[in-house]
């Protein structure tokens, strides 16, 4: 029986057999959201009405024999930061507070072509800055494995709904780890895609040329199954790659590494990861041996530099990108008393409407573009990333795919860092590297540390557009995994209520 | 490095369009003293001879032809303006310049 | 005392520089698929990229780019094989996104020259006037001051926007500085916009209307004690709208800076605006620190690397510099230098030069062109070229010489293909145009006019010739005019026996 448990896949096939509706499977969803989220804040907006209404298009098209996509009526969880028509777009800041964009994201444009029903828009750090989803302008998310701890973030939301049952598919961004790191924390699927594989085109800009795209699920092959369904050629997006899809669906299906060369990133691991995660991270190495893979350990001795120069090249970006939201066209409006000119207005509205983390990556990227600075800042963390990119080269040259862990960590408390930006930033170490070379990469769950009982993902990467690698190598380690286990890793989080 | 001081802040806030209050000032020059002690390490490696990148991909000439697309209609272009009138956005007077 | 231009002059060197933006004539913008079109409703013409709105991405107009490489080729540069777009930062309410995207420090064309040549005292001299750099950009939006006193911004209650305009490309041409023009200075700005604006039309790449803004240009000017082999502090001269405005402008400018001079004051480097009325300057927007634009390289869009063979194509698409043009037609067609000057300022050479080539007479060319169609064309108030093709003037003229169409025929044939009654021979036809020139139809009028009138043809046979005008004025009338009246002339009087 198709319940609120069951995969993508299996719910696809479900709907497919007409077994349950759509619209039947929309409502179990709106449901457990209903049930749940007062817990978990994974939603900023549900869009029952519309959901229902994408739910019983399908099901019309379906019953009138149509050709569907294989995700049509399948229902989804979009990060506020996705532009969608008509449906409130906040990038979890108040400075968008209640816009409804007139224009759909490429990427939702593409769903809503699939027949994917989007239940709703998810909670995110504001503008995608942060780790923890604390950054929201509209509360903190909690992780469902432990309602202390913070599910990650910046795509916290997506991630947390996907973990609770709340939608078997999520989308989010990933700028420096924002979809990796939350699906670490929350024990499910992200992919970063490569950069250019998913149209940035409707998406709220935070750092333009590290912003992608990409799937969480349950499973690697729902995982591909999304990845496929939203990427692919733009026209609107000039940094879009005009290429076929890497075969991802496909090579999910695999299950078959043997004659692999896996590499593992010296640099990242070791002093300062957990123990539970550097264990869980081994073990999962062993396993991938014993599916014949070959295990290389590398050296990328730059990556060091790529947490600084990231937090150079994001800041400056958005400064930039944010500059926009001045009250003049759309979004908050503060102070406008008639008595005051626009540029005042415009500068209450920015301090009305941003938070601290973003009015703190606004100044920091305001100073390294500015004059006298540029090339010590800027124009250095630019360099950086050359040698970060020859870095990757180089181990590619040596090994199929990259592996590490994807953070230094589980899921850490609520509070905990937020007072200190900086021990904050170190919580992206392990992903920033891969957004600063535009390559891809899966953070895939590989166990519970023994010494929290909280979930540890693998970071797998491959070179740019060849993203099917990380689908295969993911999804034979996650049947290894299953059939170690006996049952998948989310049968592990406790109750929430309400089931 | 010279130290961030409150003067430097008001002024990349001026640039920036955010206002700020003394005591938010003085706790930002802190906050971007100790962020920049941290990313100033880019420095260490960033040689002359090493070539900047600022786009991950080596792309060039993604162009669109020479056509017309359909626009917005008047009403959804000023769908989240704060104040519109005869058809156009309303903003507080423009100061400083003709 | 107060020095007046002449003794400005001799006292000081200008030195000039010139800024000309011009706005492209593509149909579509710059960034986005949004119409180009002067005079629509506001904001109809605008989407969420040329609005700014989150999310929103750039795409570069081919056509732009093609035009922007015949501008270069045009004026002599060097075609940058790599170039790039930057974000120029500052707000401003009229900008959607806060940045312009522009060119900086890697600019489409580089080190070009116009060569112009003024009258001065010692006869024709040529003057090069170098080009710095040509490079793209894009408008911005218009806004309206509403309120207060004046309807200007100063005293306005509020400002409404529209954008419209923004986003449409711009080229931006700017010259090194302009030495050793001594009191000619204001000639020689006048000289090169204007070439610069002929050239820009004869490329067919911009309207090049300075009343409407599609060509803008800033003067530059400074001045140093002449001998003293120093550099000024230059001022910025904006909104100089019209050909005259930017030689008063530069005059202007010259003077008031070596007033400031001879009393001993500095000049400040800051933005003055022209007044159109007085033909000063005033002092725009003071700065109270320099703008600091943080420019950096636009991560929306991807370097423009031309490759030779087209940049070889578009060469082939310069047509002759329009000062040589200009000279070589007016030497082929022996035309004085008034005449000449009138056809350029009506824009008539094109369609001249068309006549000609089909075989009209030069000087009845330019006559029928200058003289009826123009006076029909101010009276619809449209341009000559809208009412009548080349072709059909050819032909008029080729009847006129043949003798079978009188002046005063043809202006009514002119006049038939205006009002739409189909191409000149058609009119003819219709009509019954043809002068008359059998005799025998034309004794027969004649005859009924002595039969009208016998009391005058008795008084012409008795030597009264002066008093055949009223006969003859009798038979042109019955003839509608289409009869020469010097043969009816020579019928009557024969008839009369006075032949
Ligand atoms: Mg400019
Ligand atoms: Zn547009």
């Amino acid at each position: 029986m198709t319940t609120i448990y069951s995969s993508a896949t299996e719910m696809a096939q479900a709907l497919s057999k007409k077994d349950i509706s759509s619209v039947e499977l929309t409502k179990l969803h709106l449901d457990r959201i209903e049930a749940v989220d007062g817990k978990v804040h994974a939603f900023l907006h549900v869009d029952s009405q519309g959901a229902i209404a994408q739910a019983t298009a399908v099901d019309a098209k379906r019953a009138a024999g149509e050709k569907l996509s294989p995700l049509a009526g399948v229902p989804l969880a979009l990060k506020d930061i996705l532009a969608q028509k008509g449906v409130p777009t906040t990038a979890g800041s108040k400075i968008l507070q209640d816009w409804r964009p007139p224009y759909d994201s490429t990427v939702v444009a593409k769903l809503k072509a699939a027949g994917v029903v989007i239940l709703g828009k998810t909670n995110m750090d504001e503008f995608a800055m942060g780790s923890s989803t604390e950054n929201s302008a509209y509360g903190t998310t909690q992780n469902p494995w432990d309602l202390t701890r913070t599910p990650g973030g910046s795509s916290g939301g997506s991630a947390a709904a996907v973990a609770a049952f709340q939608a078997p598919l999520a989308i989010g961004t990933d700028t420096g780890g924002s979809i990796r790191q939350p699906a670490a924390l929350t024990g499910i699927v992200g992919v970063k895609p490569t950069y250019g594989g998913v149209s940035r085109y409707g998406v709220v800009a935070y750092s333009s040329s590290l912003d992608q795209v990409g799937p969480f699920a349950r499973t690697v092959l729902d995982t591909a199954l999304l990845h496929e369904a939203i990427a692919g050629h733009d026209e609107r997006d000039s940094t879009s790659i005009n290429a076929p899809v890497p075969q991802v669906v496909a090579a999910a299906k695999k299950l078959d590494v043997k004659g692999m060369k896996i590499g593992v990133i010296k640099e990242l691991g070791g002093t300062g990861f957990q123990a539970g995660v550097s264990q869980r991270f081994n073990e999962a190495l062993e396993l991938l041996v014993a599916g014949g893979a070959q295990i290389v350990e590398v050296s990328c001795p730059n990556f060091e530099y790529a947490l600084a120069a990231y937090y150079l090249i994001a800041p400056s970006e958005a400064s930039s990108n944010l500059a926009r939201f001045d009250s003049m066209r759309y979004g908050l409006r503060v102070g406008d008393d008639g008595s005051k000119g626009a540029e005042e207005v415009m500068s209450i509205t920015r301090e009305a409407g941003f938070g601290k983390e973003v009015k703190r990556r606004i100044i920091l990227g305001t100073y390294a573009l500015s004059s006298g600075y540029y090339d010590a800042y800027y124009g250095s963390a630019q360099k950086v990333r050359t040698l970060v990119k020859q870095d990757f080269e180089k181990a590619f040259a040596q090994v199929d795919v990259l592996v590490s862990p994807v953070t230094p960590t589980t899921a850490f408390k609520i509070g905990e860092k937020s007072n200190d930006p900086v021990a904050m930033y170190l919580s992206d170490i392990a992903t920033i590297p891969v957004n600063m070379a535009g390559i891809g990469g899966m953070s895939l769950p590989v166990g519970l540390a023994p010494e929290d009982g909280l979930p540890v993902g693998m970071q797998i990467m491959a070179p740019v557009m060849q993203d099917d690698r990380f689908y295969r190598v993911g999804g034979a380690l996650e049947a290894a995994l299953l059939s170690k286990w006996g049952k998948p890793l989310l049968s592990n989080i406790p109750e929430l209520g309400g089931m | 490095m010279a130290a961030i001081s409150r003067d430097d802040v008001a002024h990349l806030a001026k640039l920036a369009r955010v206002e700020m209050t003394p005591d938010e000032l003085d706790h930002m020059a802190t906050e971007l003293e100790d962020i920049l002690g941290a990313v100033k390490r880019v420095q260490e490696v960033a040689t002359a001879e090493i070539a900047p990148t600022s786009h991950p991909l080596a792309m060039t000439n993604i162009f669109r032809e020479d056509v017309v697309r359909p626009s917005l209609t008047n009403e959804e272009a000023l769908s989240g303006a704060p104040a519109k009138a005869e058809d156009r956005f309303k903003v507080p007077q423009i100061l400083g310049e003709e | 005392m107060t020095l007046d231009y002449a003794g400005a002059t001799t006292k000081y060197e200008p030195t000039l520089g010139l800024e000309v933006h011009v706005e492209l004539n593509t149909k579509s913008k710059m960034f986005c698929g949004c119409a180009t079109e002067f005079g629509a409703e506001p904001n109809t013409q605008t989407c969420p990229v040329c609005l700014g709105l989150p999310g929103a991405l750039p795409v570069v107009n081919a056509k732009a780019i093609e035009s922007s490489i015949l501008i270069g080729l045009a004026l002599n540069c060097s075609i940058a094989p790599y170039s790039r777009f930057a974000r120029k930062n500052y707000f401003y309410p009229d900008m959607p996104k806060n940045f312009q995207t522009s060119q900086f420090d890697e600019p489409i064309c580089v080190n070009g020259y116009l060569d112009v040549e003024i009258q001065t005292d010692e006869g024709q001299k040529v003057f090069r006037v170098e080009i710095e750099r040509v490079h793209m950009e894009e408008d911005t939006g218009k806004s309206l001051h509403v309120g207060g006193a004046t309807g200007r911004i100063h005293g306005a209650e509020y400002s409404l926007l529209d954008y419209n305009r923004a986003g449409i490309p711009l080229v931006e041409i700017v010259t090194r500085i302009v030495p050793g023009t001594g009191k000619y200075a204001p000639q020689v700005a006048r000289a090169y916009v204007t070439e610069l604006r002929d050239i820009l039309r004869s490329l067919g790449v911009s309207d090049v209307k300075m009343e409407q803004g599609s060509l803008r240009c800033d003067a530059n000017v400074s001045l140093a004690p002449i001998g003293s082999g120093k550099l000024g502090t230059r001022s910025e001269t904006k909104n100089v709208n019209s050909l005259r405005s930017v030689e008063r402008a530069v005059s202007g400018e010259i003077e008031r800076q070596a007033n400031r001079l001879e009393a001993g004051e500095r000049i400040i480097q800051e933005t003055r605006h022209f007044l159109e009325e007085s033909g000063q300057t005033r002092p725009g927007r003071s700065k109270e620190q320099a703008e600091d634009y943080r420019y950096f390289p636009e991560p929306d869009l991807v370097p423009v690397t031309p490759d030779a063979k087209w940049i070889e194509e578009l060469g082939t698409r310069i047509p002759e510099k329009p000062s040589v043009r200009r000279k070589r037609l007016q030497t082929q067609w022996n035309c004085p230098d008034k005449e000449m000057e009138s056809l350029v300022n009506a824009e008539l050479l094109d369609v001249v030069e068309e006549t000609i080539k089909l075989g009209a007479e030069p000087t009845r060319a330019r006559t029928w062109w200058l003289g009826e169609i123009s006076r029909l064309a101010n009276e619809k108030e449209v341009a000559p070229t809208s009412l009548i093709t080349s072709k059909d003037v050819a032909e008029i003229i080729a009847l006129i010489v043949g003798g079978d169409l009188t002046d005063k025929l043809a202006r009514q044939v002119v006049e038939g293909v205006i009002s739409g009654e189909g191409s000149a021979s058609s009119v003819i036809e219709k009509r019954g145009l043809k002068v008359v020139s059998d005799d025998s139809a034309l004794m027969t009028a004649i005859e009924a006019a002595i039969a009208a009138q016998p009391d005058t043809a008795e008084r012409i046979r008795g030597g009264n010739i002066p008093a055949a005008g009223a006969l003859i004025g009798a038979v042109m009338k019955a003839t509608g005019g289409a009869a020469d009246a010097a043969k009816v002339r020579e019928l009557l009087l024969k008839h009369l026996g006075r032949g």
